[in-house]
């Protein structure tokens, strides 16, 4: 099976190899992620190509064997039934579907973008904030946050935490491999590696209104010390970033450099998530005490995009923010 | 009294939205004088406008698409040489403002207003030909159908002009299509103009429905039914399965922006995620309601050109019927990103690779109906050799995206971008043109051009590879897809040959143009005498070119499948009955017409708040309505005379056709075969 996946796979390198003649930053990626998924495209378009190139060559083969003004040709003006010929078009497909229908539920689940990464490194965690035009990081276990441009160290695992103040978007690093939507009052979960280092360009890529074209951001990918360096550069930041100046940051603004803030306020993540359930009981709308009561004690997870436990959970008001009308 | 309507509505700032206007109304302008003078409004409004023929109204369908391709395809050009210009620092020409109603433009008008009209079109001019019928079942229906989609028409086309057109691309996601973040009257126009035509195209389903299931002439079985009138069938279905989903996803949005309710708000416990299953659960079904009567197209134009019945019928059959049944439980492969889970990722993708067998099926069964067949290198199978090649192109790509995993690095970029216009260029545009060239002669009674038919076709071909292999490699290199502008330079040179690829499309749309000019000039050349210009072999050869209003003189007895080309074999297809009878039709009515009015008054009121206009626009659609069901005038009777003079004309010309055989250019081989 692996011998004929690898084959599948130099199948698929051919393709792609015929296609491309310059760089193509998805199939060149730079950590494992992006390297698992570039071998599942090749494998898939390995396998479909033992349908897709026969059937291309077929139809350009009997168009021009039983083009009308070939009289050499076999005419067969009443055949339109073989059994054979039934089982084998309905069969071939269904093996190929079936082969890719393992490899798709295997790598759904190795690929996931929830799961986390396999390391002994201890993992960095990194929440990403989606406004509108533009992406905001915060480093919770370093206190500092960042505008556009986000910084990781290089063979250690990258927990990417993800929402949206505003409408939805998509987070992704190309290079580094999956993408998964920011949106607002939930936190979507990514988790990626990087094995080399540079500086890879990130963006959203779902469209999210007027700024959208701005709206990508670099990624850092570095050694440890560069890391640390680069952290230390954040935190020697005056600025910080608090209630008013997040306020400022979050309004509508296009093509915004990067920014470092020296200081976060705490579980600003959370309250960012959290703002748009609050509005549940502390919206112009009142609510009747009980409902607001169960609303809380409905769990004190904030609401996560996690169906891996099967649903989302509400989550525990931590501080009233008052619903923006 | 007119709401939020101001005359700084108007985009006068905007010198290409003021250009077009200028164009559009001197081209309209110039429409109405030429109209005028050549006193044809009786003539449109007794023979077109108030028909509820089903051949005038597929007709009508079709041309409306056509114009309406023009204006879809304007905007792609603009999109394309936008992208092709704003490379680093450019900013193009633009702005995202503008850009944006553009590209969501394209897509609501591609799909809405030129895919759906021109399958609709083809269904009408075709399917009660094909089964036997006189009509459709529901006659004034099918009127009132077309009109309420001309009303949806009528509603984006002043979107352009007064006021904005949504900015949201073509399925108004929220929360960005919300209020808060969409406050103008874009998304407004999209709602309406949607609504209206929705509700058009759900009574066609639902008509069509009944057609095909109830009215099939004696004999024919469903077994014996032609393709296409099967894959017209599960077309149907799926409208009217799928369109209220979308009819109630929009209501709910409705509610959201006019009733601030909290459906698909940010904010107060609403949901965006609903709102993007939603469309998708009539989203996906949707496409497969396009591309299944082309495939059924494919397949007439298949058997009839390479002289041979369609190899594997009933498991074409089953194909169809598969792919419809299907096309519900894949849905969520357009947001695998969305964070569903492995469980759920994995179940969606491996549906929608099943699609793909009995997709499959049907490229086998052509390719094996094209095997041991004198294949005839006409206009409508050029189209459709260049439709199997590139949609098994489409077709890999969109399996590829239908495994979560390579889709998390896929989707939203170029590459989703060239795969579906992979799939609806190669497979439902190609097979329209496909259908429009084969089926020309039995609306109008002439062939059209070969010449021009077949250079439109190679623009299409090669333009569309230019356009999108650039799209699906730019993809590959993480270019995402509604980008006004991009930072990276490498992408240009890819977008410049895009650009190129789409003006060789507008040199094939060009050549189809001329292509109905230089035909209906040499319309006396291109005459089709027999009705039968390509040897066919299903009921709507055996009656004349154009076909009599009536379609049949009496109806067809089936036997067979492919009754016609039996009757051909044995010597029985031009056979004079001994005696007609008197004909049952229904009238004329123009209470489409009105309501389709009343509706554009009604959509345009609801955009701008006008409120009485709205209670004017509802009122009168109501009211015609109900006059219209007091209306007892509504039918009338063919008397048998009447019948058979018309038969007798047509019959003595088949004669002189098949005594002398002076058609300038002979009908292609059929009799070589016989």
């Amino acid at each position: 099976m692996h011998a004929l996946f690898s084959r599948l796979r130099y199948a698929g390198v051919g393709a792609a190899v015929f296609l491309s003649g310059c760089n193509m930053e998805v199939l060149n990626p730079k950590g494992d992620i992006g390297a698992d998924e570039k071998s599942l495209i090749l494998i898939a378009l390995g396998l479909m190509a033992v349908v897709a190139i026969p059937v291309i060559a077929m139809t350009l083969w009997f168009a021009w064997r039983y083009r009308s003004t070939n009289k050499q040709a076999t005419y067969a003006p009443t055949w339109s039934h073989s059994t054979k010929i039934e089982v084998v078009v309905w069969t071939i497909p269904a093996i190929i579907v079936a082969i890719l229908a393992v490899i798709t539920w295997r790598t759904s689940h190795t690929l996931d973008p929830y799961k986390p990464l396999a390391s002994d490194a201890k993992p960095v965690t990194i929440q990403v904030v989606a406004l509108d035009w533009k992406w905001l990081f915060v480093y919770p276990d370093y206190g500092v946050a960042t505008v556009n441009e986000v910084a990781f160290p290089t063979d250690v695992p990258v927990n990417f935490q993800i929402t949206s103040d505003s409408v939805m978007n998509a987070f992704f690093i190309p290079q580094l491999g999956s993408q998964i939507y920011a949106m607002a009052g939930m936190e979507t979960k990514l988790h990626l590696i990087a094995r080399e280092p540079g500086t890879y360009a990130g963006l959203s890529s779902n469209y999210s209104g007027e700024g959208f074209s701005d709206m990508h951001f670099q990624a850092i990918a570095t050694s440890a010390d560069g890391f640390k360096d680069w952290i230390a550069k954040a935190k020697a930041t005056q600025a910080a970033l608090n209630d008013d100046t997040y306020k400022a940051l979050s309004a509508p603004s296009m093509k915004v450099p990067v920014a470092y803030y020296g200081s976060v306020a705490p579980d600003l993540f959370t309250h960012v998530i959290n703002k748009y359930m609050n509005d549940m009981s502390h919206g112009d709308m009142p609510m009747p005490a009980h409902e607001s009561a169960d609303a809380k004690a409905a769990g004190d997870m904030p609401m996560q995009m996690d169906s891996h436990e099967g649903g989302e959970a509400m989550s525990s008001p931590v501080t009233p923010v008052k619903a923006e009308k | 009294m007119f709401g939020k309507l101001t005359l700084d509505a108007i985009p006068y700032h905007e010198p290409i939205v003021m250009g077009t206007l200028a164009a559009v109304l001197l081209g309209g302008l110039a429409t109405l004088i030429i109209v005028t003078r050549m006193r044809a409004w009786g003539y449109l409004w007794s023979e077109w406008f108030t028909s509820v023929d089903h051949k005038k109204i597929g007709v009508m369908y079709i041309i409306v698409a056509l114009v309406m391709l023009l204006r879809g395809f304007a905007d792609a050009i603009m999109m394309r040489l936008q992208q092709a210009m704003a490379s680093a620092d450019s900013a193009g020409y633009l702005p995202p403002h503008h850009y944006d109603q553009v590209f969501t433009a394209h897509g609501v008008i591609m799909i809405f207003f030129v895919a759906m009209p021109l399958i609709t079109g083809l269904m009408n001019l075709v399917v009660p030909l094909q089964i036997g019928a006189r009509d459709v079942a529901y006659p004034f229906l099918n009127s009132l159908s077309f009109w309420l989609f001309v009303s949806g028409i009528v509603l984006v086309m002043v979107s352009l002009f007064i006021g904005d057109f949504a900015a949201t691309g073509w399925l108004a996601y929220p929360p960005l299509s919300g209020l808060e973040y969409s406050p103008t009257v874009g998304v407004d126009y999209y709602i309406w103009a949607l609504q209206l035509s929705g509700l058009g195209t759900t009574l066609s389903g639902i008509n069509f429905i009944v057609t095909i299931m109830k009215m099939r002439t004696p004999g024919m079985t469903l077994m014996k039914m032609p393709v296409f009138s099967w894959t017209a069938l599960i077309t149907n279905i799926l409208i009217v399965a799928a369109f209220p989903v979308l009819t109630v996803t929009l209501a709910l949005l409705t509610a959201d922006r006019y009733l601030d309710m909290h459906f698909f708000t940010n904010t107060l416990g609403g949901n965006p995620m609903m709102y993007v299953n939603l469309i998708w659960i009539w989203g996906h079904p949707e496409v497969y309601i396009l591309v299944l009567p082309c495939f059924g197209a494919y397949s007439e134009i298949v058997a009839t050109f390479s002289k041979k019945p369609l190899f594997g019928y009933t498991s074409m059959v089953y194909a169809t019927a598969a792919i419809g049944v299907l096309s519900f439980l894949v849905w969520l492969h357009h947001f695998f990103t969305m964070g569903s889970g492995a469980n759920v990722n994995a179940f969606f993708g491996i549906m929608t690779m099943i699609i793909s067998v009995p997709t499959g099926v049907k490229l086998f069964n052509w390719l094996f109906t094209m095997y041991r067949g004198r294949v005839e290198m006409s206009v409508p199978m050029l189209w459709t050799i260049g439709f199997m090649i590139t949609f098994v192109v489409g077709g890999v790509t969109g399996v590829l995206m239908a495994v979560p995993a390579a889709d998390f690095v896929l989707h939203n970029s170029l590459f989703l971008i060239a795969h579906f216009h992979n799939v609806i260029i190669g497979g439902v545009v190609f097979g329209c043109m496909a259908a429009i060239n084969y089926w020309f002669p039995k609306a109008f009674g002439f062939r059209l051009n070969e010449r021009w038919g077949k250079a439109s076709f190679w623009c299409w071909l090669v333009g569309f590879y230019l356009a999108f292999i650039p799209l699906y490699i730019l993809g590959l290199k993480g270019m995402t897809r509604r980008m006004n502008h991009y930072a990276n330079p490498e992408w240009q040179p890819y977008l410049v040959v895009a650009l190129v690829g789409a003006v060789v499309i507008a040199m094939g749309i060009f050549f189809t143009v001329l292509q109905f000019y230089v035909s209906v000039r040499d319309r006396k050349k291109l005459t089709d005498p027999s009705g039968d210009p390509w040897g066919g072999r299903t009921l709507e050869w055996s009656i004349s070119s154009p076909a009599p209003f009536y379609n049949f003189a009496l109806l067809p007895q089936v036997r067979e499948l492919d009754q016609f080309w039996e009757d051909k074999q044995n010597g029985v297809a031009y056979v004079q009955p001994a005696k007609y009878e008197d004909i049952h039709m229904p009238r004329n009515t123009g209470v489409g017409v009105v309501m389709g009015a009343f509706g554009a008054a009604l959509g345009f009121a609801l955009v701008w708040h006008i409120w009485w206009l709205a209670g004017v626009g509802l009122l009168g659609m109501i009211g015609a309505f109900i006059a219209r069901a007091y209306d007892r005038d509504v039918d009338y009777w063919v008397p048998a005379a009447e019948v058979e003079r018309i038969e007798r004309s047509r019959h003595a010309q088949l004669q002189q056709f098949q005594t002398t055989q002076v058609a300038p250019v002979a009908a292609p081989s059929r009799q070589k075969v016989a």
